[in-house]
């Protein structure tokens, strides 16, 4: 199986990345080598095999539901690239 | 012996005997880095070193200080710092000055070490060369014709070209293990979850981990002493108990049982390498302990396991970088879609992108099943074959590149790259740790010795190392540098 370019650019929007002609070009060729690659996958016998989630087989560690941070919101708001009245702001959504 | 030569414990000596200061050694170091090309710095903290340094001459001079006190070294700048440029060597983070420390950066500053800089990197920790950086390719101090190897390209070069004492390292492939292997340095991979990644930007969640590098095992270590530890603010840290990994560095190897994988001395290894491999397991028959074949079976299938599980985690983990919150935003968005689409477009190098886009696509329905559920089975045999092998073996040894370092720009396509990672995949897909220490040279560069451990043995690994350097000098190389 390969993927078009038309594929790739539909990946590439799913990702919220945008790529030119050339780019588009070059993409599809690495992806389809790349997945290629993992066609190797398929020669493996994998039925009755667990998935791994975790190396060592942990399970999410729960802490109790109380506040443990302190509102540092201005600091974080610092190094935004636009705010305003403690929001973050982005081109209007909504008109 | 000039200071850049020392090693962590040869430097603690001399400051303690008063023989040179903190500030008179980060001087040196900062000197060196100044006139250095190797690029292997993205940001150079001086004021900060100088700074740091002075605290650390009164703490020693009070009596008050520890085996770290007043050390140079070079953190990778995949780790926040709070104040200072964290980048992860990307256009994306060019303008992020961290709002806070990562566990290990807080870790570092405890111990009154001296932070010379911020090292270069592949951007997000991507790569194998470290040519995938926003701010320009690391020199190998041996043939600046050269890769340092990556992604922790930087560190390793800041050390084998003595630039700095030590270095911090990821590695979520061999990002530690194999710039080590090729710049001739000591590299130690822990288990996963010894090292916290809190504030450690993320590539591929469940497989990066953090560790020292490092001129000698004692020195891995001492710095590993210094991170490793349980972390509340990490959800995977493991609660297990921090050994003092300096305790049993003399214990002796003679009843070691080495495993050798016949997987990894196989079609793709680069004869010399095999050979500079093989003499140094035959140092290690000379102490006395014994070598058995073994067979790893599912390792061959380490890359393309990896090269989905990774590309997924990083495309979830790097859509956070989207150009609302922090990190770099295009100019004058027309819309909120175009703001995503050219922030990112503009931000990530192409290496990123191909990764993320890899990951989108095996984790889209429809294709999940087949790419990334089979990748997380195959990754569970993957594991299983390790559990059988330590039934037998206390270590497993082989290569850690298939080759010695490789021109810069000479390999162009992205599938090419990832092959050259077939030794060091494996141990993070299985969680395992693993280490890189100098076994020899070929064409005038380095080689690296892979040691491959059992969960929870940095102990035996780093005895292992040491005991190999207490009987080969392959670690003291200098590398010709013109500094």
């Amino acid at each position: 199986m390969s993927l078009s370019e038309q594929q790739v650019s539909q990946i590439a929007y799913l990702a919220r990345l945008s790529l030119n002609n050339s780019e588009l070009k070059d993409n599809t060729k690495d992806l389809n080598a790349i997945l290629g690659l993992a066609e190797q996958l398929g020669a493996i016998e994998t039925d009755g095999i667990e998935p791994m989630a975790h190396p060592l087989h942990m399970t999410q560690r729960l802490r109790a539901d109380v506040v443990t941070e302190v509102d540092q919101s201005e600091l974080f708001q610092s190094i935004a690239p636009n705010v305003g009245n403690h929001h973050y702001l982005v081109p209007t959504v909504i008109e | 012996m000039s200071i850049h030569t020392k090693t962590i414990a040869q430097l603690a000596q001399g400051l303690k005997d008063k023989e040179f200061s903190s500030v008179e050694i980060t001087q040196h170091y900062l000197d060196r880095i100044n006139k250095s090309d190797l690029n292997a710095f993205i940001t150079v903290t001086d004021e900060l070193a100088m700074k740091q340094a002075q605290a650390a001459d009164d703490k020693i001079a009070l009596g008050n200080g520890g085996i770290l006190t007043g050390i140079p070294y070079a953190h990778k700048d995949i780790f926040c710092t709070q104040g200072v440029k964290t980048s992860a060597g990307s256009k994306m983070l060019n303008n992020f000055i961290s709002p806070y420390d990562a566990t290990v950066s807080h870790q570092l500053n405890q111990a009154n070490l001296v932070m010379l800089g911020k090292a270069n990197m592949d951007e997000f920790a991507m790569g194998s060369s470290n040519e995938n950086s926003f701010y320009g390719d690391v020199k190998n101090p041996w043939n600046k014709n050269k890769i340092p190897g990556g992604s922790s390209g930087g560190s390793a070069a800041a050390v084998a070209g003595g630039l700095s004492c030590f270095a911090t390292g990821t590695d979520t492939g061999g990002s530690i293990r194999q710039p080590a292997s090729l710049c001739g340095i000591t590299g130690l991979k822990p288990t996963y979850g010894r090292v916290s990644r809190y504030g450690m930007i993320a590539y591929a969640s469940s497989l990066d981990q953090a560790g020292p590098m490092t001129k000698t095992a004692e020195d891995a270590a001492i710095v590993l002493n210094a991170m490793a530890g349980f972390d509340e603010k990490d959800s995977t840290s493991a609660q297990q108990d921090v050994p003092d990994y300096t305790a049993n560095l003399n214990d002796s190897i003679k009843d070691l049982t080495i495993g050798l994988p016949k997987e990894f001395f196989s079609e793709g290894l680069d004869d010399a390498v095999a050979t500079e491999v093989m003499n140094a397991v035959k140092e290690f028959e000379a102490m006395g302990a014994t070598v058995k074949e073994i067979s790893l079976p599912n390792s061959a299938y380490a890359i393309p396991t990896y090269y989905i599980v990774a590309p997924c985690e990083c495309s979830s983990n790097l859509s956070r970088l989207d150009g609302v919150r922090y990190g770099y935003r295009c100019d004058d968005p027309k819309d909120l879609e175009d703001l995503y689409l050219r922030s990112r477009s503009e931000g990530f190098g192409a290496e990123v992108k191909r990764r993320i886009m890899i990951g989108a696509y095996a984790l889209s329905a429809g294709y999940y099943d087949a790419y990334y559920l089979k990748a997380q089975k195959t990754r569970h045999l993957i594991s299983d074959d390790f559990k059988k092998a330590f039934a037998d073996v206390d270590v497993i040894m082989g290569p850690v590149s298939p080759t010695t370092a490789f021109d810069l720009g000479s390999v162009k396509d992205s599938v090419s790259m990832y092959l050259a990672d077939i030794y060091t995949l494996s141990a993070n897909l299985a969680g395992l740790p693993a280490m890189s220490i100098p076994a020899g040279f070929s064409n005038k560069l380095p080689v690296g010795l892979q040691l491959i451990g059992n969960y929870w043995s940095e102990s035996k690994l780093l005895n292992i190392a040491h005991q190999f350097q207490q009987q080969t000098d392959w670690h003291q190389k200098e590398a010709p540098t013109n500094v």
